[in-house]
């Protein structure tokens, strides 16, 4: 399997939550455990290269959704990724400063990250570095603005 | 010969709601494929915000009229899961019955529709048959056919209606005995064969690297099913086994759906041997939800499909976002097509059981 060696195939929780903060004590905190399910808050310039890591040794194969939200001071964006042996499912969450809001791209690694990053970045305006085709996806070529932000009113409340 | 690039769509008989594949044409072989989407977006996320938690599980329904019992099913559960709350034991077997209903129903629209894409119009009629059966069950179980509008945050709506169980058996029996008819029809038959076996192959690393999920990806030989792997209501006691293939290619889509609609039959039948005969089947929830986040993440009848719900403390909810497996699955449409001839896509993009409405949201 890509020549890791020291690919764990079905980590346990525990094992994930080690790992993860072994490696990056101070910048990735745990926010929440529940069964098969973890929940982490990294910083945004370690984004990547966590995601390499539960990719390449922890055997998280597969990514399942990136979304966003608008935090009006901040927004963030919601990584899920899933190890297809265990059944566990990560969650990291990543702040990212309303005046900058660039975040690296995981479609590098997951294939399957590329149309919720380009759905994400039409909805809310967030940047993918490194994706390889930030395109408008699901609205008209010519919107100019970014309609799932909060500043964008729906009008009345039903 | 020069290359050209044709608009399949947005109004083409092959595809099954409003959609755009653009492929580029070398004579008949495709060598490259842009699928467009987004002329159903209808801000799904945003307009949840705008709505109390209750109101959004009609709106649920409307994700995908085939498979509507589980898309409110699985809006229910992240509520709950925001919510934190314990839903009676009645109440998650019956949503299992009914999730498995609507998982033979949704594969029998399926079975149906690319049967006509292949030029079998017998399939058709006897796809949509088997699926009025279950149609008949959804109204007596709450009075729709289609946009079912039945689980509650907290449990279902209403109890079941009288033999509404022995019909359930009657449903599942019936419909193993006629899945012989159904193989007869597409699985022995020759021009069926020449017309799926090796079209819009993919290999078991590609499907799991593009984001793959449910039947197409068990059709690529990994048995990943959310029942089994990560097990919500009460699947975890139930004795089944995921249907798997190992062609991945549109004849293996083909056959792991066929082989799923008979786990969903043993399923029902088992749910109703098991289920409690009485007891509560919905708690009361307070109208506003917590501050926090809640996942649900299911089976669908198409592959992986999720709820991330954040709360802030108000009765509506502050974000909604939804994983729609066809979102990702349609997505592959340019590494399913190339190299094929154009008349294989109907096979091949039929088989992937594409549905618009949650595709776009």
């Amino acid at each position: 399997m890509e020549g890791n060696a020291n690919k764990i195939l079905a980590p346990s929780e525990e094992a994930v939550i080690q790992a993860v903060q072994s490696h990056f004590a101070g910048d990735v905190d745990l926010q929440s455990q529940k069964a098969r399910r973890i929940s982490f808050k990294a910083k945004r310039e370690r984004l990547f290269e966590l995601c390499t890591m539960l990719k390449d040794e922890l055997n998280f194969a597969h990514c399942s959704m990136v979304s966003g939200i608008d935090w009006v001071e901040h927004m963030q964006t919601v990584h899920h990724i899933s190890n297809y042996e265990t059944g566990v499912l990560v969650e990291i969450l990543v702040d990212i400063p309303n005046d900058d809001l660039v975040v690296d791209s995981v479609t590098p690694l997951w294939e399957g990250a590329n149309w919720h990053e380009r759905e994400t970045f039409e909805l809310f305006g967030i940047d993918f570095k490194g994706h390889p085709r930030m395109e408008q996806l699901l609205l008209a070529d010519d919107y100019k603005f970014f309609p799932f932000r909060k500043s964008f009113k729906v009008g009345r409340q039903i | 010969m020069a290359e050209m690039w044709v608009n399949m769509g947005p109004q083409h008989p092959f595809n099954h709601g409003l959609w755009t594949l653009k492929v580029k044409l070398d004579g008949e072989v495709v060598t490259d494929a842009d699928p467009i989407i987004g002329y159903l977006h209808r801000g799904w996320e945003k307009e949840c915000e705008a709505r109390l938690y209750p109101q959004i599980i009609p709106m649920a329904d409307r994700l995908c009229y085939c498979s509507s019992m589980s898309w409110s099913h699985l809006y229910v559960m992240g509520v709950e899961d925001l919510y934190g709350i314990e839903v009676p034991e009645r109440a998650m077997w019956i949503r299992t019955i009914t999730d498995e209903i609507n998982r033979i129903s949704s594969h029998f629209m399926w079975l149906a529709a690319v049967g006509t894409d292949l030029g079998n119009f017998t399939i058709f009629l006897y796809g949509l048959r088997e699926r009025e059966i279950a149609m008949d069950l959804f109204v007596q179980l709450c009075g729709q056919r289609l946009t079912t509008n039945y689980p509650r945050i907290g449990g279902v709506r209403n109890e079941l209606p009288p033999n509404f169980l022995d019909a359930c058996v009657r449903f599942a029996d019936h419909v193993d005995f006629r899945m012989k008819e159904h193989e007869s029809l597409s699985v022995q038959s020759k021009i069926f064969q020449e017309r799926t076996i090796g079209v819009g192959k993919i290999s078991a690393e590609e499907a799991i690297n593009m984001g793959f999920s449910g039947p197409n990806l068990r059709a690529c030989g990994i048995p990943w099913d959310i029942r089994k792997k990560d097990p919500y209501e009460i699947y975890e006691e139930l004795d089944f086994e995921a249907a798997v293939d190992n062609g991945g290619d549109a004849w293996s889509r083909w056959m792991v759906r066929l082989e799923e609609i008979k786990t969903s039959c043993d399923l029902i039948r088992q749910c109703v041997e098991r289920m409690p005969k009485s007891g509560p089947i919905r708690v009361k929830v307070p109208r506003k939800a917590p501050v926090g986040t809640g996942m649900a993440r299911i089976e669908d009848p198409r592959g992986e499909s999720m709820a991330y719900v954040v709360g802030d403390g108000t009765e509506r909810p502050y974000r909604v976002s939804i994983r729609s497996p066809n979102f990702v699955n349609t997505s592959l449409a340019k590494r399913l097509c190339m190299g094929y001839k154009i008349a294989d896509i109907p096979a091949i993009m039929g088989t992937i059981d594409i549905c618009i409405g949650e595709t776009d949201r």
